[in-house]
């Protein structure tokens, strides 16, 4: 305070020289330091507020959230994580610079704070409205008038937005829902909305409120294609992984197209640490990827040749460590804990033979119950067949013999044969399929078989899986046929055959191979493969994956903390699932949801499966494939008649009118009802709305997109969903009538356009996805309420608290929705009462659905191979009561049907004592109504501690529930794994104070015990619970019929998709000059997760603006062009414009949009349609592959976002040229 | 004798994942304000890059740090003669274009557009002009990731020097981050050039800092620092700089960006030097030497008689205990794994850094090629050539780097030794021998840089507010003081205030 008031006097004083000192160099002055003051307050604060960012982006990070006079000002990551142990790296600090980045919204000029609806829609309604119309019958007048349709539909994505308040919003939305639930039938009602794990509750508001009327809720992990189909393949699991930390426990780790600092930012640290506790790293990517920064070697294969790279190191690994020598621990694993000992039967095919299906109990005689699932081994010490506990058989056949104990259902020990190569019977050529130059192309390798009679006396050759894997993999053992000789014999598949594919050196392939196995030995398992994106999104990701798969299986390594594969794309796991399953899905009011695969519906719906590309057809299939030359559509088609996939819209006819006719018609039960719809079905009275996708009827005439950027990031196929199901402005080139089009799914002569009536987007920011709405309402920032988030990266689960209320108009999605569902259920006590409808669901995975089809053999009741049994041969049916007055009554509390049970994958947990007391927890509702004096579900935050309260991984007592449970199926001791922590109960409040690890449970294949790090399958490992797969083992094979089919059965390299650019009879587009026609590829990028955070301004500022194109330097000066030029990108699909990045970095022949920058800034008009250029998606179009349709067997069987068709969009051509002239299209 | 402490950092930059959280949290903090648009206390820089702003390490150009002029060590800019020459026109300055002109959106139009023929868009708008552009030009970190390839490689000064060394083609391509914060120098160049005295070299701490109420905006730091880390606010048109977040150490917490760090890279601890050693130290006549030379100046904290004479000179006890906890003084000084960024501009700088490895060249294919155990690649096949780390780290001493990268190494082979085995156990203990470590050593620099656990990587003691101002007062202070000051108090000792004569 000294001289603080009189700066004069002060600066006199300092006029006296300080001490000098250091030679004469420098003075120590006595200068006041004041202005010290201005920083010290800058940096001040009122208080900090734990929060996150529901952003799909594995992340889930901790966050400290700054607050000062009121002011959100800024946000640094939590370091309060639970200690990993004393000597291993900790998760602090979580996050990344665009979660720093995040306040910048809150303020920020791109912010919704008002709900806002198109112009010429709000004229219209108001025009009806005030003519006296109640609300239904306005919104009727509006949707029913071609003209006045026309008028919004054609205005969408055009500007002009006007202010609304909520009350009359709500009740517009509510009416264009009645309608169209009279009208069509609830399930044209559709929700997209992405990731709960990322925001929990934000998805239940929605979904809940969607369940209760029966809505359908779009699946986005399959969609997105973050879902690895192999991982069903391989485990009957959806992706199970280990956390980020156990990488650290690695000590060879491969990291194969993904690029964990770009992308797994706050979790790459384990990875760098790791390698100076030892760890060797290699990276595998076309370009020099940030990764390669911490790699001992980089293996720069070309983008869509990693199958063929893992089928080579297959083949070394087979060779040095099963062949050379014997490896004890790998024989150990791959008996106990993979199909590799299980028999296959092999089929005469010409003077050759194939591999055919699993030999199984059922094959012998008819004592075994469920024989057709039991798949059998040879026993090397017996010599004999025996039935191995643990496969789908004991799932499903009410004994307590579902284990992974080696042995028979006499409890005697079993010894499992590998090989029948000393033993055989005799050799026979078998033919294996080879894709890698053409596709349809074999190659012939003899093969051990032991004859066997079957219970008809028929003699079978038969073999194991392993014997086949050997051929297969050109594995010389001496045996006669193609194989290779050595390394250097370019034959399928050598090092030397793999180097003229992915331009990797044989050297380094043998190299990595077996210092990966050799490691991994050493080790007992520790060599793990982090996979991702880069690998993952092409057509053929499930054969890629399983190729790599091969690596992580032979060396025994999955199921071992430090070892495994490491796939990260999509934040997809929810841990408190038990719970949040039941919030959203209102399963507590006895509710069955309509949950459909995003893949196959935005396929119809956008109309993208009338622009395929047909296989070339001149060229006959040497493998002779019969469902490799039908259209998608119509296996997608076939597949929901048969249950195998679900298919929402689910027929012509309205699902009310259905069940209210066969009442009519004299139906008096429900079974009786269901009869009527079967017979009716059967005569093909009833319409499928799959196989009638141009039907106005069957168009998803209302839709939700919240907590998602459908439109400006996952839309794949962008200018589809523009043109066919919005109406809006797009640059579609392609030629639908030139197209290969189905012949089972009927279609109109032009595509329709505009399908949906009405468009609502809920966000806190303007994306592309608001800019094509009809209806953008203002949601709350991640700041501004309550919600929790997990993610398959760590084991915590984080809460959301609100920093400041909702500023503005500003509401949470579970709020947002609650209003919709007040205003609804008023509106629906005149225009909607009770009713009840139809509603169709398929086979499911966990459930006897996945013992629907036997022996794999598809049979198809509408070519009466079968007869059409609901729940068997097609989807099941049921009946569904709506009471739709009550709905709100319904969304505010939890129903007493909680207190049948409730669980997932095959787990159950009792309810009546849970149902009691979240009376407790949450206290009970006073509203009147229906759920009057039920726990009360009001509020978010009750929302969140009903989940938690629910759920083993957040209660420990439901954990131990669970594991019980378990018991009882697999006759196992598993209790154990949570009891330590059965006094656990984390709330909200709990969480907010510190994270917390969450509890193990069955609902996972990992463990948090004793302080471990989580990693997949270990209770499959270490407690012998069985794979949920027909085995109960990992598998190599799969012999369904359609994957036999398409030659598929064991991994082997396809290489990727070249359809395109264009096709005949496509729109021409005029020669400009210089251009280049490249492979397009659309990896995660640096400065966003999707679109999010890249219009946050110091986002925008740490690269070069939006959006960006990357290629090759050389590539770029061919046609002319110099860094930072403007070029369009373009093929059939559509046009992108955008600024380009040279580099050196990249290998010639491709480009790198990043993924998802979003066309909302800094994009001009195209000169090719003179419209506003196009996003990441423009250029892409999703193909679809019919074996991802197969199901109702075993682990090929439905789950939401489980399993399914992937949208695969990374197999598209474009091509580049400069762009002249920069036009604004300010008209 | 004269010793001081420092607060001082090392960055890790072979964990560095260039992410540039730090650049985010720091800017959200400090440079998020009308003026400050294009200033980032903190970046980080692909190299080899142009750096920002562009080629800063041209010293040739804007003429920043101190040369050996007669065995006299002078500003490079010139003495304050030459100075007032350029007082309203300094030609060595950095300018926007060198910078960038920052931009942002016309977000607004988004929401508010009026119904037209085609989709709404955010035009790039200039913050300085507040106009429309087409496209930005340039900004802070342009090149990511070698973005802009060979054309801005090329340019980079280190590259420049070294050609022949360095292929700008795929199958060769290396790369690296580089984060830069002010280096809060011994002997700050910046504090030098102002003609006005604002700037000023903290007693307690070390931390350079600008008096705002000094600043006069002559901008002669800003070209002065041949780092180019202040910079000029054109709003309040005074200068700026990286702070050190002391708000934050004052109160023993890590700055904003080490805190922040997701690649856990960062290190803060206290150390002692002899600030009578400075100008000695910084006036070597060759640069190879400058780097011995400035270690030289650091003082042993378990010295007891270091101890007795940091005390005498107001160290207290906790920050000599802190001295002796310091990750800075393990990796710089005692295993010298850390080294000052271009120490060849004799400011003694005080961010640390340790070179990065890199994955070995593609060329070598041969098994017998590989060196050390087979798993863990040898020094001389990676791919950042040592010449190109020299020329940042050492005044082009490659014999520094690669003991730096020997030393890294040798202790991932050991490490992996100890936890896998399969390694020769004479070639590792050879290795351990040339790397001149001990598996002592390993096994400590393995947890620190491995483990690193917070409170080992942030070794920070609170402040010493208490030696200067009157804190019995300021417990209870409110503004409302500035528009009325205390009557009746003696302002000179306060009521509390310790007399120094007793």
């Amino acid at each position: 305070m000294a001289g603080r008031n009189n700066k004069l006097l002060q600066s006199l004083q300092y006029i006296r020289r300080g001490n000098k000192i250091n030679d004469n160099w420098t003075e120590e002055s006595p200068r006041s330091r004041d202005s010290e003051e201005l920083y010290r307050r800058r940096w001040s604060h009122d208080k900090i507020v734990r929060s996150t960012h529901g952003v799909n982006c594995t992340g889930s990070c901790s966050w400290k959230i700054y607050v000062k006079d009121g002011i959100i000002t800024s946000e640094t990551q939590q370091t309060d994580y639970p200690s990993t142990g004393d000597d291993y790296p900790e998760y602090e600090p979580r996050g990344c610079p665009r979660g720093a980045s995040f306040s910048w919204y809150t303020y920020s000029p791109a912010r919704v704070k008002f709900p806002y609806i198109r112009g010429d829609l709000y004229d219209l309604w108001r025009k009806e409205r005030n003519e006296g119309k109640n609300p239904v019958a306005a919104w009727e007048a509006i949707v029913s008038n071609p003209e006045k349709r026309k008028k919004y539909v054609s205005a969408r994505g055009k500007g002009g937005f006007v202010r609304v308040e909520w009350q009359e919003i709500c009740e517009l939305i509510a009416s264009s829902i009645i309608y169209t639930i009279k009208k069509y039938g609830p399930d044209r009602v559709v929700g997209f909305s992405p990731i709960p794990a990322m925001s929990m509750v934000s998805y239940a508001g929605g979904a809940r409120f969607l369940s209760l009327i029966g809505g359908t809720l779009l699946s986005f992990y399959d969609w997105y294609a973050d879902l690895p189909p192999a991982s069903p393949q391989v485990w009957g699991d959806q992706t199970d992984v280990p956390e980020s930390a156990d990488w650290y426990n690695s000590k060879y780790f491969i990291i194969w197209g993904t690029n964990l600092p770009q992308t797994r930012t706050p979790d790459a640290h384990f990875m760098v640490e790791a390698r100076y506790n030892g760890t060797k790293v290699v990276g595998v990517s076309p370009d020099y990827a940030e990764y390669e920064k911490f790699a001992d070697i980089w293996l720069p294969a070309r983008a869509g040749t990693d199958g063929a790279l893992a089928m080579a190191m297959t083949h070394v690994i087979l060779k040095e460590f099963y062949v050379k020598k014997e490896t004890p621990y790998f024989l150990n694993y791959v008996k106990r804990y993979t199909d590799l000992p299980f028999l296959v039967i092999l089929r005469e095919h010409g003077d050759e033979y194939r591999t055919d299906r699993f030999l199984r109990a059922s094959d012998f005689d008819d004592k075994e119950k469920l024989g057709e699932w039991k798949t059998v081994i040879w026993d090397e010490k017996k010599k004999n067949i025996e039935i191995p506990n643990g496969t789908l058989g004991h799932r499903w056949d009410g004994g307590n013999k579902w284990n992974l104990e080696l042995k028979n259902g006499a409890g005697e020990e079993i010894h499992p044969q590998l090989s029948f190569l000393s033993t055989s019977d005799e050799i026979v050529p078998v033919s294996f399929p080879y894709f890698a130059e053409e596709e349809g192309g074999a190659v012939t390798r003899g093969v051990p078989v032991k004859q066997i009679k079957d219970k008809t006396g028929n003699l079978l050759k038969v073999t194991t899986v392993f014997d086949l894997l050997m051929a297969h993999a050109g594995v010389d053992r001496g045996l006669p046929g193609d194989y290779p000789a050595d390394y250097d014999d370019p034959k399928p598949y050598t090092p030397a055959w793999q180097e003229s594919i992915t331009g990797v050196h044989r050297n380094h392939v043998i190299q990595v191979a077996k210092e990966f196995a050799d490691n991994a030995e050493r080790t007992e398992g520790k060599s793990m493969i982090a996979m991702g994106g880069g690998t993952n999104h092409w057509f053929h990701s499930d054969q890629i994956y399983r190729a790599i798969l091969n690596l992580i299986l032979l060396t025994g390594s999955q199921g071992v903390n430090g070892g495994g594969w490491a796939h990260y794309v999509g934040q997809e796991k929810v841990r408190p699932v038990e719970g949040w399953n039941v919030i959203s899905f209102a399963t507590d009011w006895g509710v069955a949801p309509r949950l459909q695969n995003g893949t196959s519906f935005f396929y119809f719906v956008t109309e993208q499966f009338r622009y395929e590309i047909k296989n070339d057809d001149e060229k006959e299939d040497a493998w002779g494939s019969k469902y490799r030359g039908m259209h998608p559509a119509d296996v997608n088609a076939l597949s929901a008649r048969l249950g195998w996939l679900p298919s929402f819209p689910q027929f012509s006819q309205n699902s009310i009118d259905i069940v209210k006719e066969s009442r009519e018609q004299g139906a008096k039960s429900d079974a009786e009802v269901i009869q009527h719809v079967v017979e009716k079905i059967k005569k093909g009275e009833i319409d499928w709305a799959i196989e009638n996708p141009n039907d106005p009827r069957n168009f998803p005439r209302v839709f939700f997109n919240w907590r998602s950027n459908l439109l400006g990031d996952s839309g794949k196929g962008h200018e589809y969903f523009a043109k066919h199901f919005i109406g809006g402005e797009h640059q579609v080139m392609a030629n639908a009538e030139s197209s290969w089009q189905p012949e089972m799914v009927h279609i109109s002569d032009t595509p329709p356009e505009g399908k949906t009536d009405l468009f609502v987007s809920i966000d806190f920011r303007m994306t592309s996805s608001g800019l094509f709405s009809d209806i953008v309402l203002p949601a709350a920032t991640w700041y501004e309420k309550y919600d929790i988030s997990s993610t398959d990266m760590h084991p915590f689960i984080h809460p959301f608290n609100a920093a400041i209320s909702p500023p503005w108009k500003a509401k949470s999605d579970w709020d947002t929705f609650r209003e919709i569902a007040k205003v609804f259920s008023e509106l629906a006590k005149e225009h909607l009462p009770k009713t009840e409808e139809l509603l169709m669901r398929p086979l499911g995975h966990d459930s006897e659905g996945e013992i629907a089809q036997e022996l794999g053999k598809i049979k198809d009741w509408r070519k009466g191979e079968t007869e059409p049994i609901p729940g068997k041969t097609m989807p099941h049916l049921q009946i569904m009561e709506r009471d739709y007055p009550r709905t709100y009554e319904k969304m505010i509390t939890i129903g007493p049907n909680l207190k049948k049970g409730y669980g997932g994958k095959g787990v159950k947990l009792p309810g009546e004592k849970v149902f009691a007391e979240l009376k407790d927890r949450l206290g009970e509702s006073t509203f009147d109504g229906i759920g009057k004096g039920n726990p009360d579900l009001f509020s978010d935050r009750k929302a969140i501690d009903a989940i938690l309260f629910m759920s083993g991984a957040t209660n420990g007592k439901r954990a131990v529930e669970g594991w019980k449970s378990m018991e009882e199926k697999t006759g196992l001791k598993l209790t154990e794994i949570a009891e330590a922590r059965e006094e656990e109960d984390f709330t909200l409040e709990a969480l907010t104070a510190q994270p917390r690890t969450s509890i193990s449970t069955p609902m996972w294949s990992g463990m948090e015990k004793d302080g471990r790090r989580y990693s997949p399958f270990t209770v499959n490992t270490e407690y012998n619970i069985p794979w949920r797969t027909l085995t109960g083992r990992q598998s190599f094979y799969l012999d369904h019929e359609m994957i036999l089919d398409f030659g598929e059965a064991l991994p082997l390299y396809l290489p990727p998709l070249n359809k395109g650019p264009f096709v005949k009879n496509d729109r021409q587009v005029a020669d400009d000059g210089k251009s280049l026609t490249l492979r397009y590829l659309t990896p995660h990028q640096k400065w966003g997760i999707h679109t999010m955070f890249t219009e946050a301004t110091p986002m925008v500022q740490l690269f070069r603006g939006w959006q960006v194109v990357w290629m090759n330097e050389e590539d770029g000066a061919s046609i002319g062009l110099k860094d930072n030029d403007w070029i369009e990108v373009f093929n059939r699909n559509g046009v992108v414009v955008a600024r380009v990045v040279l580099t050196y970095r990249m290998p010639k022949g491709m480009v790198y949009m990043y993924h998802a920058q979003d066309r909302t800034m800094g994009v001009p008009g195209t000169a090719i349609n003179k419209k506003r250029g196009g996003t990441h998606n423009s250029i892409t179009r999703i193909s679809v592959k019919p074996t991802h349709m197969i199901g109702g067997y075993s682990q090929l069987s439905y789950g939401f976002n489980y399993y399914g068709p992937t949208g695969s969009q990374r197999d598209t051509i474009a091509i580049v040229r400069p762009l002249k002239e920069v036009d604004w299209l300010e008209n | 004798m004269r010793i001081k402490a420092q607060v001082a950092m090392v960055m890790h930059l072979d964990k560095c994942i260039g992410c540039h959280t730090c650049s985010v949290t720091c800017k959200t903090t400090w440079t998020n304000r009308p003026g400050t648009e294009y200033m980032w206390f903190n970046n980080v820089e692909t190299r080899p890059g142009v750096g920002y702003p562009k080629r800063w390490e041209d010293t040739n150009r804007y003429k920043g740090g101190w040369i050996l002029k007669d065995g006299k060590l002078k500003l490079r800019a010139g003495g304050p003669i030459s100075k007032l020459a350029k007082i309203f026109y300094n030609p060595d300055m950095a300018e926007m274009e060198d910078f960038y002109e920052p931009w942002t959106y016309d977000y607004d139009n988004l929401i508010h557009s009026p119904k037209r023929d085609n989709l709404p868009v955010a035009r790039p708008v200039s913050t300085i002009t507040g106009k429309y552009i087409d496209k930005p030009e340039w900004g802070s970190n342009w090149d990511d990731d070698l973005a802009g390839g060979s054309e801005n490689v090329a340019k980079d000064p280190n590259v420049e020097k070294m050609q022949e060394h360095i292929k700008m083609e795929y199958e060769r391509t290396f790369m690296m981050y580089l984060p830069r914060i002010c280096e809060h120098c011994l002997n700050p160049s910046c504090v030098a050039s102002c003609p006005t005295g604002a700037l000023y070299k903290r007693d307690e701490d070390g931390i350079v800092l600008v008096d705002h109420d000094a600043c006069r905006g002559w901008r002669f730091c800003q070209n002065g620092c041949p780092y180019h880390k202040v910079y000029y606010n054109w709003n309040t048109h005074k200068a700026e700089k990286c702070n050190f977040c002391y708000p934050r150490t004052e109160a023993g917490l890590p700055t904003i960006c080490s805190e922040t760090c997701v690649g856990r890279i960062r290190y803060i601890g206290v150390v002692l030097y002899d600030a009578d050693k400075v100008k000695a130290a910084a006036s070597v006549e060759d640069p190879k030497d400058l780097y011995e030379a400035q270690l030289s100046c650091f003082l042993d904290p378990f010295d007891p008689e270091v101890q007795e004479k940091a005390r005498k000179a107001g160290i207290t006890d906790p920050w000599i205990e802190a001295a002796k906890e310091s990750p800075v003084y393990k990796m710089a000084m005692k295993w010298k794994i850390a080294l000052p960024l271009h120490p060849e501009y004799r400011t003694l700088p005080m961010v640390w850094y340790v070179p990065p490895l890199s994955p070995i060249m593609n060329h070598i294919t041969n098994e017998d090629e590989l060196d050390t155990d087979g798993y863990i690649p040898a020094v001389d096949q990676m791919r950042i050539p040592v010449e190109y780390l020299a020329s940042l780290l050492s005044a082009d001493d490659t014999e520094v780097i690669r003991k730096v990268l020997l030393k890294l190494s040798a202790m991932r082979v050991y490490m992996r030794g100890k936890t896998v085995g399969g390694v020769d156990e004479f070639r590792q203990s050879e290795l351990v021998k040339q790397a001149e470590t001990t598996p002592e050593e390993i096994e400590e620099m393995a947890r620190l840089l491995g483990v690193a656990k917070y409170n080992e990587r942030y070794v920070i003691p609170t402040g010493r507010r208490e030696m200067d101002d009157d804190l019995h007062y300021k417990r209870g202070a409110c503004s409302l003081e500035e528009l009325a000051p205390p009557e009746g108090m003696n302002p000179r000792f306060g009521m509390m205030k310790v007399r120094e004569n007793l």
